[in-house]
């Protein structure tokens, strides 16, 4: 009996492992036909785009930099979709995370560094976790539907940034629709240079692992899932639904938030309209692509990040437009939806 | 103080509202469908910006507008297909396919721009429909701009609604969709074919977002903008729950939005209006999110099994 | 043991359906050669437990499953059947347990729907109406074809049903425990109406597990046990008592070795409690009760009668409003679940894969469902896997499931065994209180006996128990006061003397006591 649950156990872990494996050399595939009719040569545009990901050291530290605000919006996107609150707002809250960030390294800039970054941090994470949490007030307080609501509130929090960084907040100089620098004292350490791989990345995956030890191994993690799965036994079971579903926003929000604040104190150093090139959007993907498990986003993350990464030296040296990406990424989605399950159904005749 | 520039400021507006309603109408009217079978499409924006993309394309190359439609209906049918086998057939999430499409639809769209016509070397610009002049209507003050200057995508809308009314409430097939998204089991055993009316239900929804997506580029800009949908297919998701899952109840609230759109581009030409644009273009965005809260509240049921796949 | 049927091959067959296998994923055989022969114009009860594979093999005539082997003969011809519109166009007619009525639609568009090729127009429904009236005034079956199906009771609603069937067209009519949701007296008229329709050719298969409605309506009748056929046997040359004893499988039907037993003190005592249900109409109406120690209070009443909000509101799920609720000597003056639970209250609710248990967890998960915040489950918010099995473990052992890993997903186990799962998390709460809704519902018959033992045991035990039941014979056996509902409210009390059954189903039909008695 053992021995048959040991191997129940193995080919289920194979299965959930492969599956993102085997997704995306289809995904590639249908993209390399596109390229053919569009009249690229594939394997040059692959090439180029491998090249980019991960020819030098330099290349691998930027393809985790890339990955890095895609695992924590990946990591938080888990947990909201464990709970089954269909949070499509990752970008909204990154912005809204970017942005209470931006400010807090710029108007408290005489502070401290051991004080400024953690407040820098905070900013970021509390400002994404309220936008968050807004969604969830809507959907608990008047039933209105998450998935709208919070396609609406990124929508919201991109104008609402791009009037601050042509009013309020505009660099003194005036010249670009950004702000100015945050102050030296917010910056993340680069603790690699001269690349520029900073604490961030190590701060996502810490929180990668935390919540995937909250939501898997905690009482909290089992009234998450179990609201996901059946509210109305979590609700039997006494759990409170509401509170469930705004505390996974809050998770959610506020891990996005984070992701949008480290944008900012490690890279960017300031905010600008478009920081985000849709990190929220291809969040979502990076979460569904390992079965909303935070820890298996780490891995996500980082193909999608070189997926991006190689993007951009492909259309630079391949001349392929790279927005080629979207695509295989919404087919990456596609194929793991079909194998989860096809995988499903012959566990079903195994029986 | 003079009445004249509030009167022209007001049917400058009202003349944009209906054009800024359209698009957005064709796709809330098709996911009416869809919805009412109890498919939920998400992706809505990407399969606009498909349709919009097939047909620019087309209409570009062949120099019929028509022939775009048609192609741009075709892509569009043919997507729901692909929507319908992931969700129908092997039953997966349709909140996660319509995310993937959503993706798709900007990837393969911005994509095929930028291989076929980021660097032409000739203008890019069609002729798109021209505005309809009826003798003496066109002419009537204040109501001749308003109601009787569009182009025949435009009053393509007065055919699309009263149609899609009496297809769900007056006939057969009707009747098997609102069957199906209530009690697919119930339709089942009377012998409806549920996985089949949904299919077809799915692909009236995305046929008719593709028209959406068309009348952009063919009846409202002149060429196709990568992400040029920018947002309308989530509106109209919007638009279906404000309208009560009804092709009028669509109608009237995409008229809504379409006022929204018309005065905040109207307010961001106006140089003495001071306030930021931003705020303004927000305003639609804002507006949903206002009307999805005031009028959930008063619990008007969705199609039951809205979002569950069937067997 | 197929020998058994009578082989019957005159032209009054009108049906025949051989060696009928059907299996579903996780491996449940519901069907494992079931041979059925049905005469032309007779009743002909399929007779069997929950569980037996009656409903399974109506299924497969009606094209809703696809028998993996066996073939059925209809018309004295092979019928392929592959879905419910073959049935319909040769003209078999089914009403189903769970009505397949689409709510939010009219009378007369759930009678046609499906009926007409998707072009025709439904302009004018005029005539359709009218046939509808003519039809229901010729049957005797009174609705009004332009309501709307959600306004209507149960029992109209499965007037509808029949209809819809008769407007199709049946020959061969099969109705799947029609009196479930009736009242003795709605079940004596529907019996009737059925008499009526056979003898005007009609052909009608009755599905059953009453012993009773077999004697008094059918020709013949066939027993399934564990899918497959028993026997068919001539209604007049069989008796009740052999009946049973083919349909269980053994002498002797349940003997529960209830002993009286003195009720003790007050435990639970509600005073006027109120509910609304979802659309917001009364549900419950001024509700009032008292549960004593070593007693079992049963509520009878015809499913549908405010049974399912009355348990929830008791059990802090639902709104509600009352006067007082004194549970263990303590006032409660708001339905809260936590403070209940903590006051010695335990729920086995009517849906347990709704309500009772999360499926795609596994078996200890589920386990600790109420408990898995307390110590020693959890330890500062981390659950502590090794207790939380050897825990289940116990309770398996105890319980006897049967279920091969604790680790495993609770939905792959049979029904009963969830069923003993979600008793055993309940019992082993030790409960002062113990509300219990539809215990037995579903489960097969072993397990229904485990569980009522169960129920009795912890009764002996000192606890106070609320049964809620529409299973009259559950109420009469395990009940040591029955409470009668009718439409939210109590009817009358009576004890469970089988003399009493008759008295009980007119309370459940809403006549008072005084007439009642």
């Amino acid at each position: 009996m053992d021995f048959v649950s040991i191997k129940k156990r193995l080919l289920k872990f194979s299965r959930s492992a492969w599956t993102p494996f085997a997704a995306i050399p289809i995904a590639l595939g249908i993209g390399a036909i596109l390229l053919l009719i569009a009249g690229y040569d594939p394997i040059q545009a692959y090439a180029a785009m491998w090249q980019g990901a991960f020819k030098d050291r330099t290349a691998i530290t930027e393809v985790l930099i890339k990955a890095t605000p895609l695992i924590f919006i990946g990591a938080g996107l888990a947990v909201a979709f464990r709970c089954s609150i269909w949070n499509i707002g990752a970008e909204g809250q990154f912005y809204a995370g970017a942005v209470a960030a931006t400010a807090v390294g710029i108007y408290l800039g005489d502070l401290p560094r051991f004080l400024l970054v953690p407040l820098v941090l905070f900013a970021g994470a509390s400002s994404g976790a309220l936008w968050g949490m807004l969604a969830a007030f809507l959907k608990n307080r008047f039933g209105a539907n998450e998935v709208v609501t919070t396609i609406m509130l990124n929508y919201i929090a991109i104008f609402i940034t791009g009037w601050l960084v042509t009013g309020p907040m505009i660099e003194t100089e005036g010249l670009f629709a950004q702000t100015a620098k945050i102050s030296q004292n917010a910056w993340l350490w680069r603790f690699l240079p001269p690349t520029r791989l900073h604490t961030g990345f190590i701060l996502a995956l810490v929180l990668a692992i935390v919540l995937y030890i909250i939501i898997f191994k905690t009482s909290l993690g089992y009234t998450i899932r179990a609201v996901g799965i059946n509210p109305d036994a979590a609700r039997y079971a006494g759990i409170n639904v509401k509170r469930k579903v705004l505390l996974a926003m809050a998770i959610s929000g506020g891990a996005a938030g984070l992701g949008g604040a480290v944008e900012v104190a490690a890279i960017s150093y300031r905010l600008y309209q478009l920081i985000s090139p849709g990190y929220g959007f291809d969040g979502i993907a990076v979460s569904l692509l390992v079965n909303n498990n935070p820890l298996g986003v780490i891995f996500s993350g980082i193909l999608f990040g070189a997926l991006r990464s190689g993007a951009e030296v492909m259309q630079m040296n391949a001349k392929v437009p790279s927005v080629l990406v979207f695509l295989i990424q919404g087919l990456v989605v596609l194929s793991v939806v079909a194998f989860g399950v096809y995988s499903y159904v012959s566990k079903e005749k195994e029986e | 103080m003079d009445l004249l520039p509030s009167i022209l400021f007001l049917q400058s507006i009202l003349a944009a509202t209906w054009r800024m309603a359209t698009p957005i109408l064709y796709a809330a009217v098709g996911e009416v469908f869809s919805e009412k079978a109890g498919v939920i499409n998400i992706g809505l924006e990407g399969v606009m910006l498909i349709g919009a993309f097939s047909a620019y394309s087309v209409a570009f190359e062949s120099g019929s507008l028509w022939l775009g439609l048609l192609v741009g209906i075709l892509a569009g049918i043919l997507s729901g297909l692909i929507f319908a086998f992931f969700t129908i057939t092997i039953k997966a999430n349709q909140i996660v396919v319509g995310a993937a499409f959503n993706m798709i639809g900007l990837g393969i769209t911005g994509f095929l721009y930028r291989s076929m016509y980021a660097v032409s070397p000739v203008p890019l610009g069609l002729k798109t429909f021209p505005s309809l002049e009826f003798p003496f209507l066109s002419s009537i003050p204040f109501f001749g701009e308003v109601l009787f200057k569009h182009n025949i995508m435009v009053y393509g809308t007065l055919l699309l609604v009263p149609v899609a009314t009496f297809v769900l409430y007056k006939t057969a097939f009707g009747l098997s969709i609102r069957a199906v998204g209530e009690h697919p089991k119930a339709a089942d055993t009377v012998g409806v074919n549920v996985l089949r009316m949904r299919y077809v239900s799915v692909m009236i929804g995305t046929a008719l977002a593709a028209v959406g997506g068309a009348f952009l580029v063919l009846a409202y800009a002149d060429q196709f903008v990568e992400g040029i949908v920018s947002g309308r297919g989530f509106i109209a998701l919007a638009v279906v729950v404000f309208g009560r899952w009804k092709p009028w109840g669509a109608f009237w609230s995409s008229l809504l939005f379409g006022i929204f759109y018309a005065l905040q581009l109207r307010i961001q030409t106006m140089p003495d209006v001071n306030i930021p644009y931003q705020f303004l273009q927000a305003l639609p965005y804002l507006a949903t999110l206002l009307v999805l809260v005031g009028f959930n509240k008063r619990r008007v049921q969705a199609p039951k099994t809205l979002g569950v796949p069937y067997k | 043991m197929e020998d058994s049927m009578p082989k019957n091959n005159d032209s009054q067959t009108i049906l025949r359906m051989e060696e009928i296998h059907k299996s579903f994923p996780g491996g449940v055989l519901a069907n494992r050669g079931v041979n059925l022969e049905v005469s032309q114009g007779e009743i002909h009860c399929l007779l069997g437990e929950n569980g037996a594979g009656k409903t399974v093999l109506m299924s497969v005539l009606y094209g809703l499953y696809k028998p993996e082997a066996g073939s059925i003969y209809y018309k004295n011809e092979k019928f392929d059947v592959h879905n419910p519109k073959d049935a319909i166009q040769n003209r078999i007619g089914m009403v189903h347990q769970h009505f397949m009525l689409v709510e939010t639609l009219s009378v007369a568009e759930n009678i046609i729907l499906g009926q007409y090729k998707p072009w025709k127009v439904l302009n004018n429904l005029e005539p359709v109406i009218k046939m509808i009236r003519q039809m229901s005034k010729d049957y005797g079956l009174n609705v009004d074809p332009t309501s709307l199906v959600q306004d209507l009771s149960v029992g109209e609603q499965q007037r509808v049903e029949i209809l819809k069937a008769l407007y199709h067209g049946a020959d061969l009519l099969i109705l799947d425990e029609p009196t479930a949701v009736l009242t003795p007296q709605e079940s004596e008229h529907l019996l009737d109406f059925l008499r009526q329709l056979a003898d005007k050719g009609l052909t009608i298969v009755f599905i059953t597990h009453k012993l009773e409605e077999v004697m008094q309506i059918s020709d013949r009748v066939t027993i399934l046990r564990d899918g497959k056929t028993i026997a068919t046997v001539k209604t007049k040359e069989t008796n009740p008592r052999e009946l049973a004893k083919m349909m269980v499988g053994r002498e002797v039907l349940m003997d529960l070795n209830k002993k009286e037993k003195q009720p003790g003190k007050m435990i639970f005592s509600v005073k006027n409690l109120s509910v609304k249900d979802e659309r917001g109409l009364p549900a419950v109406r001024n509700f009032s009760f008292d549960v004593y120690e070593r007693e079992v209070v049963g509520i009878a009443g015809v499913s549908g009668n405010g049974q399912s909000e009355l348990a929830l509101a008791l059990a802090g799920l639902m709104d509600s409003e009352f006067d007082s609720i004194i549970l263990n000597d303590i006032l409660i003056t708001k339905c809260d679940l936590t403070r209940l639970n903590q006051l010695g209250m335990a729920h086995i609710p009517e849906d347990r894969q709704k309500m009772g248990l999360i499926l795609p967890f596994s078996v200890s998960e589920n386990f600790i469902a109420e408990t898995f915040n307390d110590r020693p489950f959890s330890k500062f918010g981390f659950l502590q896997f090794k207790t939380i099995k050897n825990y289940s473990q116990s309770l398996v052992k105890k319980f006897s499931i049967r279920v091969g890993d604790v680790d495993e997903e609770i939905a792959h186990l049979s029904g009963g065994n969830q069923q003993k799962v979600v008793v055993a998390r309940e019992l082993d709460r030790r409960p002062k209180f113990l509300l219990v809704n539809q215990p037995t519902r579903g489960i097969d018959i072993g397990a229904t006996e485990f569980v009522r033992q169960q129920i009795i045991a912890e009764r002996d035990g000192g606890a106070a128990i609320l049964l809620i039941s529409t299973d009259l014979e559950e109420i009469f056996a395990l009940s040591d006061r029955i409470l009668v509902m009718f439409e939210g409210q109590i009817m009358g009390e009576v004890s469970p003397n089988p003399d009493m059954i008759e008295q009980v189903g007119l309370l459940m039909a809403g006549k008072t006591i005084e007439s009642a008695l």
